[in-house]
Formats: structure tokens, sequence, C-alpha cells
């Protein structure tokens, strides 16, 4: 059972970096589809 | 004496500034890149309170000479008229230029938009749904009248590794993130039907921001997931003759025959490929959503299906081949669900086989550690392998009974 285990924790694992990994590469949509123009927060 | 030149000198300094104003009258400035309209020098020298000549626009009125010509820049319409113009807007045809945004932004009407906006909120969670329960249902008839499959033998206590570590893993991450994502885009397609009344906008909207949140990520571990299945799988779901016989005995599902089977049996087979096959099919269409406008793929889909002629067999006209940047992620998210939700009905029907239906299946993926009369039941040619691996089985063996 431990592999199906360690499986979940892997897409946590994957989901998360996923994340960190494409926002920091400039993949959010905030900075695709927007602006220096456009404020979006606050 | 005294005064006299007093004034005389305070006239001079209220007088200079005067006549210096005097010489800073503005000229007329250039205005022939604006056509003879005001330029950016008139509107700030009017804001900054300066006097402006605006003669050239007061008397500009009432002579039809003095307008640009029609194909200049600032001309009129000439022969065209407003609606014209609205109506190549509302068919895509007008000439729109945008200065940021590109293809996408130049389109401002997009007619395709209500096709698919109906599209979703009506035939396709209204099916979709429908083959889910319908499938929950028929597994449930099927469990009723046919019962948990046993094992026919008595467990003998000795096991075989049915399924290694890598292999468990790549099946788990596959499946973990194909359920979390199964779950999550039914909460994006139904919240509005299916929460929002009961629990809330409020709630649905929560729900609703992170299901796409979570969709958007998992999908990376399903894609993952799918690569090492393939790989790790993929010669053993080859098509064999092996599968000519256990489709003729229905796989033992139905009735009481146990054909012989390798690793894996032509049912396991058909999920492995509809997996492979629909999975790969969403994940394509997932990449096109998650990347928008970056990966447009039905334009070009459509024109190589027109040079076959495949709508040509089904009395269709050609299918479109120029589609709006926004057709084409309407299509994708279309196609995206169509297919999962036939997938989704499928691996429901490989998670009752391999729970609740059949005795010791789990065993396989869970611990990977299977009993050999499990094994020789199911998949004898493999345990024969297994168990001596120098020996080929033959192609026609015998069914195990």
């Amino acid at each position: 059972m431990k592999a199906m285990f360690v499986g979940f924790a892997a897409v946590v694992v994957i989901a998360i970096a996923a994340n960190i990994l494409l926002n920091r590469a400039g993949f959010s949509s905030q900075d695709v589809h927007s602006g220096p123009a456009v404020r979006l927060d606050g | 004496m005294l005064r006299m030149a007093l004034v005389f000198f305070l006239s001079l300094f209220l007088v200079a500034p005067l006549a210096a104003q005097d010489t800073q009258t503005p000229t007329a400035p250039d205005r022939s890149a604006t056509g003879g309209a005001q330029t950016l020098e008139d509107i700030l020298a009017r804001q900054r309170g300066e006097p402006v000549d605006d003669a050239f626009r007061k008397n500009n009125t009432g002579d039809p000479d003095a307008a640009a010509g029609i194909a200049a820049q600032l001309g009129t319409l000439g022969g065209a008229s407003d609606p014209e113009v609205w109506r190549a807007l509302r068919y895509g045809s007008a000439d729109v230029t945008v200065s940021a945004g590109g293809e996408v932004a130049s389109v401002l009407m997009q007619d395709g938009g209500m096709r698919w906006l109906e599209f979703r909120r009506g035939p396709l969670p209204k099916w979709g749904g429908w083959l889910l329960l319908g499938t929950l249902g028929l597994l449930l008839l099927f469990f009723l009248l046919r019962g948990r499959i046993r094992v026919d033998e008595p467990m003998t206590g000795r096991t075989v590794t049915r399924f290694k570590a890598a292999e468990r893993f790549g099946h788990w991450l596959l499946a973990g993130s194909f359920v979390i994502l199964g779950i999550t885009g039914i909460v994006v397609l139904f919240g509005r039907l299916f929460i929002a009344p009961y629990l809330g906008k409020e709630v649905n909207a929560v729900l609703l921001d992170w299901s796409k949140w979570v969709h958007n990520n998992v999908a990376w571990a399903f894609i993952l997931g799918l690569i090492m299945v393939f790989v790790m799988w993929v010669a053993h779901n080859l098509p064999s003759r092996t599968d000519i016989t256990w489709l003729r005995q229905f796989g033992g599902i139905v009735g009481k025959a146990h054909p012989p089977a390798k690793k894996f049996n032509a049912g396991q087979k058909f999920i492995f490929w509809s997996v492979i096959l629909l999975g790969g099919s969403i994940a394509i269409s997932g990449l096109s959503l998650l990347f928008p406008f970056e990966m447009p793929l039905f334009a070009k889909t459509f024109s190589v299906l027109n040079q076959i002629g495949i709508p040509g067999w089904f009395g269709m006209d050609p299918l479109p081949t120029a589609l709006a940047p926004q057709e084409e992620m309407q299509l994708a998210q279309l196609w995206h669900a169509i297919v999962a939700f036939v997938l989704m009905a499928i691996v429901l029907a490989h998670i009752y086989i391999g729970s609740v239906g059949m005795e010791g299946a789990f065993d396989a993926m869970g611990t990977g550690e299977v009993d050999e009369a499990w094994a020789h039941q199911h998949h004898s040619l493999w345990l024969d392998e297994v168990k001596d691996p120098d020996a080929k089985a033959p192609e026609g063996a015998t069914p195990a009974e």
C-alpha cells in the first residue's frame, strides 16, 4: 500500500511544484494576458 | 520729482511682462498629421490656460471639400454606412487593428460563442451526467445479478508479485490525479446547476476557484502518470491471439469459464488503450486550454479530416477551417469534457472490477502480491511465465479451469 500513498503524495507535490514553477516562469494569466497599465491586485 | 521717477519705474515693471507676452503670441501649429483636426499640442495648450486660436475648428463646418479624402486615414465612410461597419464587426469581417492583445483582441464579436455556451450549459452536462449515472446504475445491476467474482479454488497462501512498486506508483499517480481531475471538472461544469441553487453562489464561487486551481495544477501529475503507465505496460498490451479466446468466453465475467491470459487480458487491454488514447487526447486538449490561444488544435484537425473526406461520409459539409481564436478554445473545452465523460465511464467500470467486483483484484495494485490461486484463475499464462521464466507458454493454450 506504500506505493499507493506515495503516488497520492506525488500528485500533491507535483501540483504545488507546477504552480510555483509556472508562476515563476511567467505563465500566470496575469503575466500572459495583462500589462503594466492594468491593475489586478487591490 | 522723486515720486515721478518712482511711478515711471513702476510703470516699466508692470508693462514689461505685457510686452513680453505680446511677443509670445502662439503661431498656428502644423496640423497636417491630423488632417487639420486639433493636435495634442492644441489640447495641452488649452489645458495650460494659454489662448488657442480655434478658428480652424470653429469655421470648419459645412464645406464638403474641406473633409479628408475617402481613402485618407481620417476620411469619411464615403459609400459605406455605419451599419455596414457594425455588420462587419458582427460577422468578423471588419478590418480591425488593435494596439495590444494580438489576433485575439481583434475579434470584437464572436458568433460561435453562443453555440458553445448553449451546448456547455445544456446537452453537455445533461448527457454527460446521464452517462455517468447510467454507468453506475449498470454496474449496480451487474453486481446484483453476478455478485462478486470469487476465486473458485481455495487460496494457496503462496503469493506472486503482480506489480512492482514502480508500476503501482505510476498507476496510483495516474489514478489519484484522474479522480481529482474528474471531481474538480464535474464541480466546474455542474456547480452552477447543482451547487449554487442549494448552497449559494458564494459557496459555488469558492469551490469553483479551488477546483480551477487544483484542476490546472494536478493535470501535470496526470500527464506524468500517463507517460509512466504507457512506457511500463505498452509491451504487455499489444493484441495477441489469447485475446480472441478471452473475448469469446466474455472474459469469464459472464459465465463460469476462466479463459487464459497473460499479464493483461483483453478487457484490461481495452482499459489500457482507452486510458492512453482518450487520456492522451484529454491531456492535449487540456494543454491547449492551460495555455490559451497558444496551441490551437481544431482548424488543423478539421483541415486534415476534410482532406480525407470524413465529413462527407456522414453527409456533412466540410468542417470549418477558419476559426476565431476564441472558437478554438471553445471547441477544446467541449472536446476535453466529452472525452473525459467517456473515459470517466470506462474508469468507473475499471474501479468496480478492481475493488468490489472481483475478489483479490485490489491486492494486485494494493500490495502488489496476489495469491497463486487468483493468478491461476485470471492470468494463467502470466503465472506460468512468472513461475518458470524460461518456458514460453503456447499462444493457443487451453483455458485454465
